[in-house]
């Protein structure tokens, strides 16, 4: 609840994370544990937006593709260092984030209507890609195998955990903030009656153009993260509604405007699919037929999420 | 102890002792004598089962699936004392799923791998073996790229799509001179992504220096809900040639609408066509079918293997022997000749069997395999035309069944 | 440029295939249009429709036109039940869970179809599949005239519904104030579980034409889905005279986008693209869509 609690909690977290490639070598499961920690990342950064911002976007994905698609196509075609890359993207994924809240916030567009519009800019933007062949064109982008530090891809997994840990602190760091902090406190007071926040004097379309900065900015770090791990981009992949709905999952499961929702969803998640997968893996669709049912369950009976578990613990 | 009842009993007893037998040799693979257990060679198969591509990772499975179970009641592996493969089964419908299910089967202590379809899966899940010296078996994934990353742990026993492409444009010249070159314009519809994009890329630069003229090169997306407008173009330009690239959907949606618009080009001459050497489609729709060329990987159509594989694979339920069956088996079958030679199923043997692997029982029409840099060099496609609902082939002349009606008059 | 005859055979594809998009968008105009859920299971719904029009020819060899009643109460049915006892119960009435119980459906849906009916995708042919009528030069296939002609009767029938009946007076007033509709005394999980079952029931109309020229197999859906939202927007939430012109309009956009973008060269993609700026400058610039009234 206080600061200190949260920055504690985080604290505690991110060193018990830190310490899993000290004590597993199983490479499956750094694996797994980096795939859910790059959902978690994911979903902290439509949390900034979704969650403490109250505005749902249900194409993210334009974020992460353009992040993705600038580190890459930096790379590849301008030779750039893997860093600087990484800083351009977040860059290009930021502006992409001010374009689009340009348009839609100074518009008005609210609710499922910005929700739609969000949706759409991810098409355009996949269609565009898939037109290019600046951009790969639909054969897509392949990011050279050059396993160093310098060049953002390492040889061993744990290199991989300590820099999606170190964007998912960088996540943390930005929850943290955002829920201790007065900007926060007017992003959320948008969120929650953005007229009543209008006459106290909150800059409204200020606040909301802030959230989607960070949002996207810290999304286009997740698809900068997704080419150097898997190496390989194309529009589909980069702009489609697959990581759309993996970002808004997570917060949605975990727990919506909190610190430790997204992360917590993404865990909880992961291990729902694994399990359903291990229980029917060999038959077709029934193992994701499962997975949607629980989905449904928890939402009947969790509907603030998981985190709202830890509150009705306190308040009993 | 009147017959009937004795009758009766002896009945019985047979019925329970062919249960019994039935239930021994289903049980192959376990151990045979508690405590000496046959040791089992892990096969790591990967296909995509759910998702977008299902229908075809569905049938990648069913090839891989008969083969093993085949060698496995055969007797196994025989230089490594009768050792039976065991595969472990898992759906890799996209890139990260591929890659996790790697990791997982290098943990397993899996031998090698066979997957998985499709090219962008195939590009994640070579590279993720690589890192273990995990013998990676490429079934069918056709971009090139998946062989030139001089990553030495992969294996491609069937053609990329540079290669495909190249003998397409070889074949429609062979087929357009034999006829007195009635062909001149052609017109490349293709899928947007990596396959279409690739041989359609390709097709426009050859056809050219064959004295092709390719008025236009048309993309569209996967999944297209309707051809009406492209078809219309198609319409418009009059290409004595159209050539389709894409997967089964899409192609069956553009021939019907041909049909129905009342196109009907010289040929329509496909590379790598998603329904055209379909024995689904061509059942579905024979009359749509009738003629149609394609250049797609297919099985040699003299061998009896082949067609004994055929009629298994007809026999079952709502199958049909398509590129992804045989291709798959054929692959399982190259791993399991490779592990004999090698006498061993380390990955480093298994890698360096397969580099030095000379096999040539198969029933495809690629001669003895020799890998450079994981190619089987020997691979091609051929290509085939549909007549009266079954699939021939008709170049090269060497596997020809006839030869190609060409234009055609239907 | 194209000339006049290719520019109408474009147009007519368009509206044909423009009719299809309002078919399916007709359904979703009630459900997120005048009950504001954001169904994402719309297109898995769709995939089921097609696939009991498949069977129904297939197994029972009932034409698709004809099966029209069967497929709309059935679909009807399951709609009703769907909201009356899980998303109903399961959403709490939050927007935000609506959403994460409808992509579950979705999900359900999808890969129960995967499991039960396989992953083949399934066509069926009927006599007048390949028919043609011709009108000015272009060749325009009956089912896509059928389809033309069944958006229009559907569209007139949601219309009549809404404005004629009490269940279409119940459901408009629940769309204005919820609370002040229960306290008159409707039954709100009743009215919204109707209205549901309604919209589905738009979408079984919708497999029974498009099944003739199209196909099915468990993620058809998926690639119908946008579209149907775009056509919704754009139209005007909860007006099924604007989804039908909405429909007309994004199927000519996209008619007309991708014979220009073949003209010069660039494939398919302008058509696409065409739809989805129309889209975003609809929500930005007449978020009420076209028929919609100013919220």
């Amino acid at each position: 609840m206080t600061l200190a609690r949260d920055l504690v909690v985080a604290g505690a977290i991110t060193a018990a994370i830190a310490a899993v490639p000290l004590v597993v070598t199983s490479g499956a499961v750094l694996n797994a544990v980096i795939l859910t920690l790059y959902a978690a990342l994911l979903g902290q950064a439509w949390n900034i937006l979704g969650g403490f911002g109250g505005q749902f976007s249900f194409g993210h994905a334009v974020f992460f593709g353009t992040g993705a698609y600038t580190a890459t196509i930096l790379q590849l075609r301008f030779g750039m260092n893997a860093w600087a890359a990484l800083v351009c993207a977040v860059a290009a994924g930021a502006c992409v984030g001010a374009l689009i809240g340009a348009l839609a916030f100074r518009y008005g567009l609210k609710g499922s209507y910005f929700a739609l519009v969000t949706l759409a800019f991810a098409e355009v933007f996949r269609i565009l890609a898939t037109t290019f062949t600046f951009t790969g064109a639909g054969v897509g982008l392949m990011l050279p195998l050059a396993e160093s530090a310098a060049a953002l891809q390492f040889t061993t997994k744990a290199g991989y955990l300590y820099l999606i840990l170190a964007l998912v602190v960088v996540g943390f760091a930005l929850h943290i903030w955002l829920k201790h902090s007065r900007f926060g406190a007017w992003l959320t007071a948008v969120r929650d009656n953005e007229m009543s926040a209008a006459a106290l004097g909150v800059d409204v379309i200020r606040v909301k153009q802030g959230a989607i900065l960070l949002s996207a900015a810290l999304m286009a770090a997740g698809g900068v993260f997704y080419v150097q791990y898997l190496h390989y981009i194309d529009p589909a992949i980069a702009y489609g509604p697959a990581v759309s709905v993996e970002a808004l999952l997570g917060p949605l499961v975990g727990g919506m405007g909190t610190v430790f929702g997204p992360l917590l969803g993404a865990v909880a998640l992961h291990l729902l699919s694994e399990s359903m997968r291990n229980l029917l893996g060999d038959a077709p669709g029934l193992s994701l037929a499962l997975y949607g049912i629980v989905l449904i369950v928890m939402v009947r009976y969790l509907p603030s999420g998981l985190m709202g578990l830890f509150d009705w613990r306190r308040r009993s | 102890m009147s017959r009937p009842v004795s009758n009766r009993r002896r009945t019985f007893l047979n019925q329970g002792a062919a249960l019994a037998a039935a239930a021994a040799a289903s049980s192959l693979g376990l151990p045979r004598v508690a405590g000496a257990q046959v040791p089992t060679i892990k096969l790591g198969v990967l296909h995509p089962v759910t998702g977008a591509l299902s229908y075809s990772g569905q049938l990648c499975r069913l090839g891989a699936k008969i083969a093993i179970d085949e060698i496995n009641a055969a007797g196994g592996i025989k230089a490594l004392s009768g050792a039976q493969f065991e595969p472990i089964y898992a759906d890799t419908p996209n890139p990260q799923a591929g890659t996790s299910e790697i990791e997982k089967l290098n943990e397993q202590g899996a031998a090698a791998v066979i997957g998985a379809y499709a090219s962008a899966i195939c590009l994640a899940t070579t590279q993720a073996a690589a890192k273990h010296n995990l013998p990676h078996l490429v079934d069918v994934g056709v971009a090139d790229q998946i062989v030139e990353r001089g990553l030495k742990n992969v294996f491609r026993f069937g053609p990329g799509y540079r290669k495909i492409t190249e003998d397409a444009v070889k074949f429609l010249q062979t087929m357009n001179i034999s006829a007195g070159n009635p062909a001149k314009t052609v017109m490349i519809i293709h899928e947007e992504s990596l396959f279409g994009t690739g041989t359609a890329n390709l097709l426009a630069q050859e056809l050219p220096k064959l004295n092709f003229d390719v008025k236009e090169v048309i993309k569209h997306a996967n999944p297209t809900r309707d051809f009406a407008n492209i078809v219309l173009r198609i319409k418009t330009v009059n290409p004595d040639i159209v050539i389709p690239a894409n997967y089964y959907n899409e192609y069956a949606l553009l021939v019907r609408t041909m049909r129905q618009q009342a196109v009907r080009p010289m040929a329509i001459f496909s590379v790598l066509g998603g329904a055209a050497s379909s024995f689904k489609f061509v059942g579905e729709f024979p009359d749509i079918a009738n003629g149609i060329l394609d250049v797609n990987h297919w099985y040699n159509p003299k061998s009896k293997d082949a067609l004994a594989l055929r009629g298994k694979v007809d026999a079952m339920k709502d199958q049909f022997f398509t590129y992804e069956v045989f291709l798959n088996y054929e692959t399982v079958y190259l791993l399991a000749d490779a592990i004999e030679r090698a006498k061993s199923a380390k990955r480093e043997a298994i890698v360096d069997a397969l580099g030095a692997s000379t096999w040539d029982r198969h029933f495809m029409p690629y001669g003895p395999t020799r890998f450079v840099n994981g190619q089987n060099t020997g691979a091609q496609p051929m290509m085939m035309q549909v007549r009266n609902k079954d699939i021939s082939v008709v170049l090269p002349s060497a596997y020809a069944e006839s030869a190609p009606v060409f234009p055609w008059k239907g | 440029m194209p000339d006049f005859s290719i520019l109408f055979a474009a147009l007519l594809n368009g509206l044909t295939q423009g009719a299809v998009y309002a078919l399916i968008a007709l359904g979703l105009t009630l459900i997120y249009g005048v009950l504001h859920i954001i169904n994402f299971a719309h297109g898995a719904a769709l995939m089921l429709a097609l696939y009991a029009v498949y069977f129904l020819y297939t197994r029972l060899g009932i034409d698709p036109y004809l099966a029209l009643p069967l497929i709309t109460a059935g679909m009807f049915a399951l709609g009703y039940l769907l909201q009356r006892f899980i998303i109903g119960r399961a959403s709490h009435g939050r927007d935000e869970n609506i959403l994460l119980v409808t992509l579950g459906l979705a999900i359900v849906m999808e890969n129960l179809a995967l499991f039960v009916f396989r992953s083949d995708t399934r066509t069926i042919e009927t006599p007048y599949a390949f028919a043609t009528v011709e009108i000015a030069g272009a060749l325009i296939g009956i089912p896509k005239l059928a389809a033309l002609a069944g958006a229009i009767v559907v569209t007139a029938g949601l219309y009549i519904l809404m404005v004629r009946t009490d269940l279409g007076r119940a459901i408009r007033a629940l769309a204005k104030e919820r609370q002040g509709a229960r306290l008159v005394g409707i039954d709100v999980e009743h009215v919204l579980a109707m209205s549901f079952g309604i919209g589905l029931a738009c979408v079984g109309a919708a497999a029974s034409f498009l099944m003739p020229s199209y196909y099915v197999n468990p993620t058809v859906g998926s690639g119908f889905v946008l579209i149907a939202f775009t056509v919704v927007v754009l139209g005007g939430m909860g007006s099924f005279v604007g989804a039908l012109a909405g429909g007309f309009i994004v199927g000519i956009a996209e008619s007309l986008g991708g014979l220009y973008g073949m003209a010069l060269g660039l494939g398919e993609n302008l058509g696409q693209l065409a739809i989805f700026v129309l889209f975003i400058a609809v929500l930005l610039i007449r978020p009420q869509g076209l028929f919609g009234a100013r919220a």
